[in-house]
């Protein structure tokens, strides 16, 4: 079983396909969306959580990339500029997920990436506006 | 037996001077009691780092050719507003001031992305800023505009003056009402959703000398980075607050006026932040040195965040409307607040905190290293801070009615 959060670009010609109807009914996935949206160049961004079967959501990714779609790791997108991070705390009051959570020992702020659902509440929320998205 | 400040430099020019941290002295007063401590023990140092909107930076520009008169008229630094009721060309930044244009909370919650702090900060960092001003013209300084770029190492003095720093013990911030708030505490989710405080607990400066005993006008201390010196008393200085056996006020109480040269500090300890709906400020770096003069004061910084209680205050209405509390909602501990959850009500609400504890740390190493290495001495105060003796308290303004 595989379960990954993962993002998906779709170029204008693919925004009205049913794509994602096609992962559960030929590739048996679960998918979860987080956000989704149509940039007003009217690409198709769309964050998901996917889950399913090894073999099946390897299938799934590469009919995915067959047909166009851009996938990339959700990871990568919103990410915590170390520089200006104060380790202060705040942003774990505002965190649904526990991605953001202070080490009992050091009292710094740990950013677990894979807990991470893009949801951005920590954007306007961090004081030093240390977290950054990068759809 | 007792020592002085003097003896205690003595030991510092030596290399030989025994310094440790607020946090440090907690495990050593448990192990060695409080009498060896005091003898073996020099001094303490404390640490702060949070968000302190009573600060801010004057600058003298140097003289223009012709010559401008900024006293009565407009400035700007990078679009914010600095204040010029001085002679020709002071100018004081505050640090929550905003530019003309910034759309502050008129799309709500505003992200107040750019203030007067983050002016500061890159002021600090040796960035140029861009200098605008208008003024009236006078025979004597004819000229009415200026624009130009200014840097820190051009200006004549860069001073960093804080009226209200270092706030001795700070409130645990709540919301009773139904709808989520962005406030100076950060953002509270209704119905006591979460729990935000504010204050390094057993690290920060006037929790080590809640009687203000060795803290004063004159102490030399850590300032953003570079070395500073307590000015007064800051505003709202609050002696007379609600105090535990141990001396340690369990509300906000006391605070300080601060002020250092600028040109020695630091970016990384001045650091620009903002907060959602609210406004935007400077997070100061603060680190004071306590000498170890006797048992008592040794005793006091080995105060512990389990005999620190802070108090809880409801920003859905209480605090706002200046109101007493519909239900009383008590008192914490900083160990229980670090903990991560308190309960209240029956219920478990989770906390976080607004200064950065590591970064509290790191200043009171900062300091410790600066004092065993010679390059700090201490000082002794001129004048001592208001204790509770003086009576001395904080009240709201009396609002009369204009006829």
């Amino acid at each position: 079983m595989i379960s990954k959060r993962i993002v998906l670009r779709f170029p204008n010609r693919l925004i009205d396909q049913p794509i994602i109807c096609k992962l559960v009914k030929d590739y048996n996935l679960e998918f979860n969306i987080l956000k989704a949206y149509v940039t007003p160049r009217e690409e198709g961004l769309l964050v998901l959580e996917l889950k399913g079967q090894d073999d099946e959501y390897n299938k799934g990714i590469e009919y995915l990339t067959r047909i166009g779609v851009r996938i990339q790791p959700l990871s990568q997108d919103i990410i915590r500029n170390n520089a200006k991070c104060t380790h202060c705390g705040i942003c774990i009051s505002v965190c649904p997920t526990g991605a953001l959570v202070i080490d009992s020992i050091t009292r710094k702020v740990h950013f677990y990436d894979n807990k991470c659902i893009a949801c951005e509440l920590c954007i306007p929320a961090c004081p030093p506006r240390a977290m950054e998205v990068h759809f | 037996m007792a020592k002085t400040i003097t003896e205690i430099n003595e030991n510092i020019k030596k290399g030989k001077a025994v310094v440790v941290t607020a946090e440090e002295i907690v495990d050593i007063v448990e192990e060695k009691g409080v009498k060896r401590a005091a003898q073996e023990v020099d001094v303490v140092t404390t640490g702060t780092f949070g968000p302190m909107c009573s600060s801010g930076i004057y600058i003298n520009l140097g003289h223009t050719k012709p010559r401008i008169k900024l006293g009565g008229g407009k400035c700007y630094l990078n679009e914010v507003p600095a204040y010029c009721g001085f002679a020709a060309v002071d100018i004081y930044l505050g640090c929550t001031h905003l530019s003309d244009d910034d759309p502050r909370n008129k799309v709500y919650p505003g992200e107040f992305k750019y203030g007067g702090g983050h002016v500061i900060e890159e002021f600090v960092a040796g960035k140029d800023v861009r200098l605008t001003a208008t003024a009236y013209g006078t025979d004597c300084y004819p000229r009415r505009k200026l624009e130009t770029w200014i840097n820190i190492k051009d200006v004549n003095e860069a001073v960093l003056f804080n009226p209200r720093n270092v706030y001795q013990n700070y409130n645990v911030a709540v919301n009773l009402s139904n709808k989520l708030i962005y406030t100076y505490m950060g953002v509270l989710k209704p119905n006591l959703g979460n729990a935000n405080y504010c204050s390094a607990g057993q690290l920060s400066p006037l929790l080590n000398d809640p009687l203000y005993k060795t803290i004063g006008i004159g102490t030399k201390i850590f300032l953003g980075g570079g070395v500073g010196y307590v000015a007064w008393q800051g505003t709202q200085h609050n002696p007379t607050a609600k105090r535990k056996d141990n001396g340690v006020p369990c509300v906000p109480a006391g605070t300080l006026a601060v002020i250092g040269d600028l040109k020695q500090m630091r970016p990384e300890w001045l650091v620009g932040t903002s907060f959602q709906g609210y406004g935007a400020t400077l997070t100061v770096g603060v680190g004071i040195p306590i000498p170890v003069l006797n048992e008592e004061i040794v005793q006091y910084t080995a105060v512990k965040d389990e005999e620190i209680f802070a108090p809880i205050v409801d920003y859905g209405k209480q605090y706002p409307y200046s109101e007493k509390p519909l239900v009383e909602l008590g008192e914490v501990s900083y160990t229980q607040l670090k903990a991560g959850k308190i309960k209240l009500h029956g219920r478990e609400i989770p906390t976080a905190p607004l200064s950065s504890y590591p970064k509290a740390i790191e200043i009171a190493e900062t300091l410790k290293d600066w004092i065993k290495s010679g390059r700090f001495l201490l000082t002794e105060a001129v004048a001592s801070l208001p204790g509770p003796e003086s009576g001395l308290t904080f009240k709201f303004l009396k609002e009369r009615p204009i006829e």
